[in-house]
C-alpha cells in the first residue's frame, strides 16, 4: 500500500486486485442455549481497516475469540490468507499471522513496557534454555535484534519514554499503545483491535487515528470494534454491523449508517 | 572521563566478587572455629535447600505455577542416586554418572506429573500436585514387595559418597597442610553446584524462555494470545525446576548415606515453598536469603534450652515446642511487616509500596 486512505473508496468494494486475507464463512458459536454467533460470513481483504460493530452484546468481542482460537466454534470455517486457523491454538493462529489486542487491556503488569514488547518478538524468536544459558552466538544476535526492533515499535507508537516503567504504571492511553506495540512485535499481517479508542480523550483518539492510518499505509491489514462513530466512520474502508449474533449488514460506512436495519438495532425498533 | 568511570565501575566489581568467593571459600572454616562442627554441617545443608528453593522459584516464582509437590523430585533424584551407587541393587556407578541421570529421571517426572495439571491453576494445581507428591512418598514406601525397589520405610543404607578416582570426599583429607574434613569437603562441592544453578536461573531468567514464563504467570490468556505456546512452556517450567530438585536429591543421598521415604514428606514441599515466599518470589538473592534464613533458623532456636537455663536456672518450655512456636511467630511476622519477602525485587517492593499507597 502506498499513500494512507483517510476516506474509503466511494464504490465500496475493495481495490481492485486485493485478495481476502480473512475469509470467515458459516461461523456458529453457541454458549448454552444462548446463540452468540450465528451463521457469521465476511471478508477483509489486504490493506483495509475493516470495522466490525454493533450494540453491546452482540458477539463482537465472541467473534475476535472466535478468529483468534481463545473459543473453538461450533461450526464454519475462518481462513487466513487461505490456510484455515479455525480450531487452532491461540499461538498458532497468532503465528500464521492474527495479532490483537483486549477490550479490558491484558498486558504483562508486572513486566516493563520494554519487556511487554519483548514478549510479542517471543513467537518470532527460537533460543532454547541452552542458547540462554551459555548466550550462544545466535542467542545474543537474536535478543539483540529483538531490543531493537521492541525499542523501536515503543517509539512507532510514541511511548518510548515509558521503555523501562512496568507496564501497569503507564497512563491508560499508553497501556492500550503498548498493548498494540506488543502485537505488532509478532509481526502480523492482520491486527485485530477490540475498541482500542475505549476510554482515550479527544487528543489521544486523534493519536490512535494517525497510528492507524500509518498502520495501514505501511500495508497491515486492520480488523477494528469500535464504539466511536465518528473514529469508525472517518476509518473503515468497510464495516460490518452485528446484532444478537447475527451480520445485519456489510458495507462502506456510508451505506451501512442509512440501513433501516442498523438504525433499528442501535435506536430501537419502532414496529415491534 | 566515562571510561574511566567505567574502569572504575568493573574494578569495584572485580573486588566485590573476590571478597564473596574469598568468604565463602573461608565460611566453613570460620564457622567451624566460632559455632563448632556440627554448624558446618548446617551449611551443607543450606546449601542443598538453596538448590531446591531456586528449583522450585522457576516452577512457582517465575512460571506462577503453585506446586506443592517439588519433594517428590528431591526424592527421585536421591532414589536414582542409592539405586545405582549402592550395595542395594549391589551397582556402584560413579557420581558423575549418576546425578545426570537422577536430574534427567527428575525432568521426565516433571513433564509426565506436569501434563495433567495444565489446565488448572492457584488452588486446584496446588492440591492436585500435593497429591502427586504424596503418591511418588506412598509408591517409596510400598515398593519393596513383591520385588524390593525401595527397600520399603527402612530406606537405602550405605549409599556411596561422592568419590573422585581414590579421593573419597567423605573422608578427612590433609591438603595444602590443613585437615579438610568430610563435610568441608562436601561444601565446596555443593557450592560448586549451587553456584551452577544460581548461574542457570540468572541466565534464563533475562532470556526469551524467563520472559516467556513471566508472561504466562502474569495473564496467560494474555500470553498465548500474544504467541507463547503455554503448554510446553509450562512443561519446561516443570521440567527445569524438577532437574535442580533431581540434582540436589542425588547429593543428599551421597551426603547423608541413607535415605528413606520419610524424609520426602510434604513439610519439606512446604518448607520450600516457605523459603521462597519469605525470601522474595522471583527474586534470585531473595530466594537464597530465603533458604539459608529457613535452614539455620530452626537449629538455631534449639539454644533457648539453654538461654532458659542461664535466664532462669530451670527449662520452663521444651526447646522442641518453643522452636516451632518461635518459628511460626517469625512467618507471621514475615508476612505482616515484610508480605513481599525479606529480599523482595524491586519489582515487587513497588507492586506492594503501589498497593499500600
Amino acid at each position: 500500500m502506498s499513500a494512507p486512505k483517510a476516506a474509503p473508496s466511494p464504490s465500496g468494494k475493495p481495490d481492485a486486485g486485493s485478495t481476502p486475507l480473512l475469509t470467515v464463512s458459516g461461523v456458529n458459536k453457541a454458549f448454552g442455549g444462548l446463540q452468540a454467533l450465528s451463521d457469521i460470513s465476511l471478508q477483509v481483504h489486504t490493506g483495509e481497516i475493516f470495522g466490525l460493530i454493533g450494540p453491546n452484546g452482540a458477539g463482537k468481542t465472541t467473534l475476535f475469540n472466535a478468529l483468534t482460537g481463545l473459543y473453538s466454534i461450533d461450526r464454519g470455517e475462518i481462513r487466513l490468507n487461505g490456510q484455515r486457523i479455525e480450531g487452532r491454538k491461540p499461538h498458532q493462529v497468532l503465528c500464521a499471522g492474527l495479532a490483537r489486542t483486549f477490550q479490558n487491556i491484558r498486558l504483562f503488569a508486572e513486566m516493563t513496557a520494554l519487556e511487554n514488547v519483548l514478549v510479542g518478538r517471543h513467537a518470532r524468536t527460537s533460543s532454547g534454555v541452552v542458547g540462554a544459558v551459555l548466550r550462544l552466538p545466535g542467542t545474543r544476535r537474536e535478543e539483540a535484534d529483538s531490543r531493537e526492533r521492541a525499542h523501536a515499535l515503543l517509539k512507532r507508537v510514541g511511548i518510548a519514554q515509558h521503555a523501562h516503567h512496568l507496564a501497569k504504571n503507564l497512563p491508560y492511553g499508553d497501556q492500550r499503545r503498548l498493548e498494540i506495540a506488543r502485537a505488532l512485535a509478532t509481526e502480523p499481517r492482520l491486527l485485530a483491535l477490540d475498541e482500542p479508542a475505549a476510554g482515550m480523550n479527544p487528543a489521544e483518539r486523534a493519536a490512535l487515528r494517525e497510528l492507524l492510518l500509518q498502520l495501514q499505509s505501511d500495508g497491515l491489514t486492520l480488523l477494528l470494534i469500535e464504539h466511536d462513530v465518528k473514529l469508525v466512520m472517518g476509518l473503515c474502508t468497510r464495516l460490518a454491523v452485528l446484532d444478537y449474533g447475527v451480520k445485519i449488514a456489510e458495507g462502506t460506512p456510508d451505506v451501512v449508517s442509512r440501513d433501516p436495519k442498523v438504525i433499528a438495532a442501535y435506536l430501537g425498533d419502532e414496529t415491534l | 572521563m566515562s571510561s574511566a568511570l567505567s574502569l572504575n565501575k568493573t574494578r569495584s566489581r572485580w573486588l566485590t566478587f573476590g571478597l564473596l568467593a574469598l568468604g565463602l571459600a573461608l565460611l566453613p572454616f570460620l564457622v567451624d572455629a566460632g559455632l563448632g562442627r556440627s554448624w558446618v554441617r548446617l551449611l551443607d545443608l543450606a546449601l542443598l535447600y538453596v538448590m531446591l528453593a531456586l528449583g522450585l522459584n522457576i516452577v512457582v516464582g517465575y512460571a506462577g505455577l503453585l506446586d506443592l509437590g517439588y519433594v517428590a523430585f528431591y526424592a527421585l533424584g536421591a532414589y536414582v542416586y542409592a539405586w545405582l551407587s549402592s550395595p542395594h541393587f549391589g551397582l556402584h556407578l560413579p557420581f558423575w554418572a549418576v546425578l545426570p541421570l537422577g536430574a534427567a529421571l527428575a525432568a521426565l517426572f516433571g513433564v509426565l506429573l506436569g501434563a495433567p495439571t495444565l489446565r488448572l491453576r492457584g488452588d486446584y494445581l496446588a492440591i492436585v500436585t500435593l497429591g502427586f507428591g504424596e503418591i511418588i512418598r506412598i509408591f517409596l514406601n510400598n515398593l519393596n514387595a513383591p520385588v524390593n525397589i525401595t527397600n520399603g520405610p527402612q530406606g537405602i543404607n550405605l549409599i556411596d559418597p561422592v568419590r573422585l578416582g581414590s579421593f573419597d570426599l567423605s573422608q578427612s583429607h590433609a591438603l595444602f597442610g590443613y585437615t579438610f574434613t568430610g563435610i568441608h569437603l562436601t561444601y565446596y562441592l555443593f557450592l560448586l553446584f549451587t553456584l551452577m544453578v544460581i548461574f542457570i536461573s540468572m541466565r534464563l531468567e533475562d532470556s526469551r524462555i524467563g520472559r516467556a514464563w513471566v508472561a504466562i504467570r502474569e495473564d496467560e490468556i494474555a500470553a498465548a494470545a500474544t504467541g507463547i505456546n503455554t503448554r510446553n512452556l509450562k512443561l519446561l517450567a516443570f521440567a527445569m525446576g524438577a532437574t535442580f530438585g533431581g540434582l540436589a536429591g542425588g547429593l543428599f543421598a551421597s551426603f547423608q548415606g541413607f535415605i528413606s521415604p520419610e524424609s520426602f514428606n510434604l513439610m519439606e514441599s512446604i518448607m520450600i515453598l516457605c523459603m521462597i515466599v519469605l525470601g522474595g518470589m522471583g527474586h534470585i538473592p531473595g530466594v537464597i536469603f530465603g533458604a539459608v534464613v529457613l535452614t539455620l533458623l530452626p537449629e538455631a532456636l534449639r539454644y533457648t534450652g539453654d538461654w532458659q537455663r542461664n535466664l532462669f536456672g530451670r527449662i520452663y518450655i521444651d526447646p522442641a515446642d518453643l522452636r516451632m512456636l518461635l518459628f511460626g511467630v517469625a512467618l507471621v511476622a514475615v508476612m505482616l511487616y515484610r508480605p513481599a519477602g525479606l529480599l523482595p525485587s524491586t519489582r515487587r517492593r513497588r507492586e506492594f509500596a503501589d498497593a499500600q499507597g
